[in-house]
């Protein structure tokens, strides 16, 4: 019988094919496997991976619509502090294809995440997990991962209040609210969705902060230019270190994003 | 009983007389009747001479009218008050229904009978309806009683079995045993109940249901092996049965050649099957809108494959949060602008500060169906220094007579 080579996982197809040192909305190549930690008093972790989610959809998807469903699982510990998705706050091509789990231990959590990540009817599948569970090892981490590479379903995973421990993910956010830009007709009415993302680990990408602004469903940098406070306006310029970025490659950052 | 018109060769006496020998070859004491209606015939054959016929050309009141009302097919309560009304026979409720020959008389004595029985729906109840149906003035279709045998497949085993990878086996067995009879039905189970009998006459009985119609004996034996982990063997189980209490139809289809099999991936349903046996099935759904203002009764929970409701799209002003709380938590203000909105509240322990207001958006309580005592509630969309984004709101307003100094919660968080 000849030896047939195994199919190359498409984690590793996709990068070789198109490599960008810094990481923007749009990109093509988006990882299987992202973690994004948040704090659960705010559901800036479930908006951000919404977000990057959508935004992994639309330009790596064609043109005609998306009708398959996206799962998201809960355990009972997130549902308690950062409650359920509501369905007028959703984005409206997500209203009618939305899967809820709630999943009562964190074991059960990722038993469904897993089953959705194994179903290719699936268009993405999102996770709340709260705290570090001993559940979500490393082991279980890599089990995530290995299984959205191998069948081709994108999870983002949001870890309230959790350390940023061992995990496979192959990018992992901090994310945190930021302050929004006041809208047009009233200033002193809270704005759009913003966030104050740190990329604090990826495989493909350098590492850095941007202000990301969710604009009417699509995801674009921070319009904060020429604010007059220096932090916001220096994070939403984002210097692009052009010839500093480089792919991290072996060493985990999680260490250094830890101390 | 032989509605309709069509008669076979040798007349309708030779019919009924056909009929009478075919029931009398088997034992059976029939009485046959002839008529264009169910319900004429119906009448004739318990009430009239044994064969008695009424041709459709024939005036049916002339021949029905002297029997009993009770040949309308009533019930027991409606005949009592018939009774009472002296309405004893046929032609004499024609008469008062008004079958005559004055249009205005017979109008008035229609409509007397139709408001003294105008709760009757049922045609049972209703006499009206009863003759309407026996004169052929309302169609009464005669629908066919066909039995549908449940698919079901049993396994008596030769010895009984106390371990699980026999049981396994058996189940696979079956399994596949109940694929081909649904098959050749051209159907998929969606609930199947598995039986298992014991030796000492105990059944454990194990029940799934299926999101979406399915023929497949993989899936079916792995459900199953998820459910049978606590089941006790005792001295042994000796027969094992399967139903599929539920089935739809399914047509049969091309199996899968392509790379999806050999992925192994599953379908949408075949997912949802797999969480609903472990995690249950409440723990899998759908968010749907519902037809109200209250924010937590505007969105109900349903199961995942089930058709979505129709629903009126919500208005576009009404910018609501990504997730709503179970509960909305309550906030301690501690410094209120003079309009009465929160400065700085404490929130889970930590005190916020209010930089960006929008509201009120006022939301009164559904009257008719809760208390009247229930308060109203003012919604706040709120922006705190860090730029977290928050939807809170005050119940009640001072003054309305509801209670004592509102109350505020935080009931929702946006993106």
């Amino acid at each position: 019988m000849p030896f047939t080579p195994p199919k190359p996982s498409p984690a590793r197809v996709l990068p070789a094919r198109l490599q960008e040192a810094r990481w923007r909305p749009g990109l093509a190549d988006h990882p299987f496997h992202s973690e994004i930690f948040a704090s659960a008093a705010e559901a800036s972790g479930a908006g951000l991976a919404l977000a990057l989610a959508r935004d992994a959809l639309t330009s790596c998807g064609g043109d005609e619509e998306d009708t398959r469903q996206v799962l998201w699982v809960q355990d009972r510990a997130a549902i308690r502090l950062g409650g359920r998705p509501c369905l007028a706050g959703l984005p409206p091509d997500l209203h009618h294809r939305l899967i809820h789990v709630a999943a009562a231990t964190p074991e059960d959590a990722l038993f469904a995440l897993e089953e959705g990540l194994k179903c290719r009817d699936l268009a993405c599948v999102i996770g709340e997990i709260a705290g570090n569970p001993r559940a979500l090892s490393f082991t279980a981490s890599r089990r995530l991962s290995l299984t959205a590479e191998r069948h081709g379903v994108r999870l983002w995973l949001v870890r309230l209040d959790a350390e940023p421990d061992l995990s496979s993910a192959r990018m992992r956010w901090q994310a945190r609210a930021a302050p929004s830009p006041p809208p047009r007709w009233n200033p002193a009415a809270p704005g759009t969705a913003s966030w104050h993302a740190e990329l604090f680990r990826a495989r493909a990408h350098a590492p850095g902060a941007w202000m990301l602004n969710d604009d009417t469903g699509t995801l674009r940098p921070h319009p904060y230019l020429g604010s007059p406070d220096p932090d916001l306006a220096a994070a939403a310029t984002t210097p692009d270190p052009v010839r500093l970025a480089r792919p991290t490659v072996g060493r985990s950052l999680a260490a250094r994003a830890r101390a | 009983m032989l509605p309709g018109r069509r008669i076979c060769s040798g007349g309708e006496e030779a019919l009924l007389a056909d009929v009478a020998r075919g029931f009398a070859r088997r034992d059976f004491t029939a009485r046959a009747a002839l008529a264009p209606t169910a319900g004429a015939a119906w009448a004739l054959a318990h009430y009239a001479r044994h064969g008695a016929i009424l041709a459709s050309g024939h005036d049916p009141l002339r021949q029905l009218g002297d029997l009993p009302v009770a040949a309308l097919r009533l019930d027991n309560d409606v005949l009592t008050v018939l009774r009472r009304l002296g309405i004893k026979r046929l032609g004499e409720l024609a008469g008062v229904s008004g079958a005559g020959d004055d249009p205005g008389q017979e109008a008035a004595a229609r409509d007397a009978l139709r408001r003294r029985f105008r709760n009757h729906r049922s045609p049972a109840a209703n006499p009206l309806l009863r003759l309407d149906q026996l004169l052929g003035r309302v169609p009464e279709p005669l629908l066919p009683v066909t039995s549908r045998p449940i698919p079901m497949v049993q396994r008596r085993l030769m010895e009984p079995i106390r371990h699980r990878s026999l049981l396994d086996r058996v189940i696979e067995d079956l399994a596949n045993a109940m694929i081909r009879v649904l098959e050749a039905r051209g159907e998929g189970a969606r609930r199947l109940e598995l039986a298992l009998w014991r030796v000492d006459g105990e059944v454990v009985q194990r029940r799934i249901e299926l999101a979406a119609a399915t023929r497949e004996a993989s899936h079916i034996t792995r459900l199953f092996a998820a459910r049978l982990d606590d089941v006790e063997a005792g001295f042994g189980i000796e027969t094992a049965q399967l139903r599929a209490s539920w089935s739809e139809p399914l047509s049969l289809s091309q199996s899968d050649l392509d790379a999806a099999a050999e992925d192994h991936d599953t379908a949408l349903a075949a997912c949802i099957d797999r969480l609903t046996v472990r995690l249950g099935p409440k723990a899998i759904t759908r968010p749907v809108a519902r037809a109200s203002h209250i924010p937590e009764r505007a969105q109900g929970w349903q199961a995942p494959l089930a058709p979505v409701p129709p629903s009126q799209s919500a208005l576009a002003f009404h910018t609501r949060p990504l997730k709503l709380l179970d509960r909305a938590e309550l906030i301690a203000v501690l410094y209120a602008s003079p309009d009465g909105v929160p400065q700085r509240f404490r929130w889970r322990g930590t005190v916020r500060e209010v930089c960006r207001v929008e509201g009120p958006e006022r939301i009164a309580p559904e009257w008719w169906r809760e208390r009247s005592t229930t308060r109203l509630r003012d919604y706040y969309r709120i922006e705190d220094e860090a730029g977290r984004r928050y939807w809170i709101y005050r119940q009640g307003i001072v003054g309305d007579g509801r209670g004592g100094v509102p109350d505020w919660f935080l009931h929702g968080l946006y993106a």
